[in-house]
């Protein structure tokens, strides 16, 4: 039982690493989806919005470009193309490579939040708005008073599942050693050459972090059905 | 040109949805305190005639006169003209997120025809009439289909409309049900609302109707008052279909 060993080893010796790691890696998503969630945001804003130019909806063009681009690259890819392109454009940015990287998996975020507002939006049925603009309510106050109260109880179950996401897809950013929990594990196979051993213990706090957030999702999402 | 008793007036409308054409060039007027039916089988534009008089169907060409105003034109502001203009659907559409009592007084106030607290007073008489005052702050998902409507009904007068527009208000009922929401419109024909309704239901029509429109392929076929339209009918398609639907 070797492995057995290895492991009461490692955490008698590295348990602060583990922390350490852990607690980077939720701060690191939870940065990730607050700002994925403004710019995400914006972009649903943008796909929605009905301004026109000529036969073109330069907004909605945009948006709908980006969330493309992004969702059909991988976020690795993404990563390395920050953190090589953030120092050329701006030479101050490459002392801290650390913000190229969160600023990646911040925009990467934004997207994918930004289909899950737009998904909330488009899931309310078209009956709602035509009852709102026949009461003479404008686009706007339509949004605001009847359209929005509903989506948010899509969105916000959805979101949950994003940060689920995307803390395990912060460990991507382990290749440029940020210090989340992957970067630890490979710190700590550096230091003593153990491959499973660490690979377990940070693979089974990435599951407690997951799994005990699906499981408040869920009573979240029962909360709100409820509220109907 | 335009009649001052004409609430509304409808020039020439068209309207394709991609290929299919379903108005090929309606004109009619409603006249204040009138009552219109609209009959005929699915498909023949009855509903989109109805959602094209408050725009939620813009027309391809034509021309719809509400109160003496081109509605149709550039500029004019449609959220206005809505305003006066309440709309009742077939899929009741009342606001899950909001109590029964916040349906009604939510338009008002936020478009600031009522104060919070007059909007109370007059949502919960309306809802008296209707027989829906004890539900004033349970929400929608309690009620049954025929509550819906009725509620859906009510949300529309808050608005003190000039006109309603009834869009099959009775098509997703129970059978049992529908005569609750019949006889509310019934009472309100009766206070003389100027009412435009779509509808299956052809005694309820001849019963209430000034006028009878039978439409069919896009056009109207054939107009007249309830006992031309059902006891003597000229147009050989408007014979077809009654002998379909009466029996």
């Amino acid at each position: 039982m070797d492995i057995i060993n290895n492991i009461v080893r490692i955490l008698g010796k590295y348990w602060n690493l583990f922390l350490i790691g852990t607690g980077n890696t939720l701060l690191l998503s939870a940065i990730t989806v607050a700002f994925g969630v403004l710019i995400g945001s914006l972009l649903a804003v943008m796909r929605i919005s009905k301004l026109k130019v000529g036969n073109c909806r330069p907004l909605n063009l945009l948006a709908t470009i980006y969330v493309e681009l992004i969702r059909g690259t991988p976020l690795l890819l993404q990563l390395y193309f920050f953190y090589f392109l953030l120092p050329m454009l701006i030479p101050a940015l490459s002392i801290n490579k650390n913000f190229s990287i969160i600023l990646a998996l911040c925009l990467n975020s934004g997207a994918y939040v930004a289909e899950i507002i737009r998904a909330g939006i488009s899931a309310v049925d078209k009956g709602q708005t035509e009852a709102a603009r026949s009461l003479g309510l404008n686009g706007r106050q339509t949004m605001m008073k009847v359209i929005f109260p509903q989506a948010i109880k899509n969105i916000l179950p959805a979101l949950c599942n994003e940060f689920v996401s995307v803390i395990k897809e912060t460990s991507l950013a382990s290749t440029f050693f940020v210090g989340d929990l992957m970067t630890q594990y490979k710190t700590i196979n550096g230091a003593t050459y153990l491959s499973i051993e660490p690979l377990i213990v940070v693979g089974i706090i990435y599951f407690v972090l997951t799994f005990s957030l699906s499981k408040v999702i869920a009573v979240l999402e029962r909360r709100l059905k409820t509220s109907d | 040109m335009t009649n001052s008793n004409h609430l509304i007036e409808v020039t020439d409308l068209h309207k394709s949805f991609g290929e299919l054409k379903v108005l090929k060039g309606v004109s009619e007027h409603i006249s204040k305190g009138e009552v219109v039916s609209i009959i005929g089988p699915s498909g023949g534009g009855k509903s989109t005639f109805l959602r094209c008089l408050n725009l939620l169907e813009v027309p391809d060409s034509g021309k719809i006169l509400f109160e003496g105003e081109d509605i149709t034109a550039k500029g004019v502001n449609i959220d206005l003209h809505r305003q006066k203009m309440g709309m009742v659907f077939q899929h009741f559409n009342v606001f899950p997120h909001m109590t029964v009592g916040e349906n009604v007084t939510m338009a008002p106030v936020l478009l600031g025809k009522k104060k919070q607290n007059e909007a109370v007073e007059m949502a919960k008489a309306l809802l008296n009439r209707v027989g829906l005052g004890e539900k004033y702050d349970e929400y929608p998902q309690r009620l049954s289909g025929g509550q819906k409507q009725r509620l859906a009904i009510v949300r529309a007068l808050a608005m003190e409309p000039d006109v309603m527009l009834f869009d099959e208000p009775t098509s997703a009922l129970d059978p049992e049900m529908v005569g609750e929401v019949l006889n509310v419109i019934k009472s309100l024909v009766k206070d003389g609302m100027t009412t435009v309704i779509v509808t299956h239901e052809m005694g309820f029509a001849r019963e209430i109707s000034d006028r009878v429109f039978f439409m069919d392929g896009g056009i109207l076929a054939e107009k007249g008052t309830p006992d031309e339209i059902f006891s003597h009918p000229q147009n050989p398609r408007t014979q077809e279909f009654l002998s379909k639907v009466l029996y």
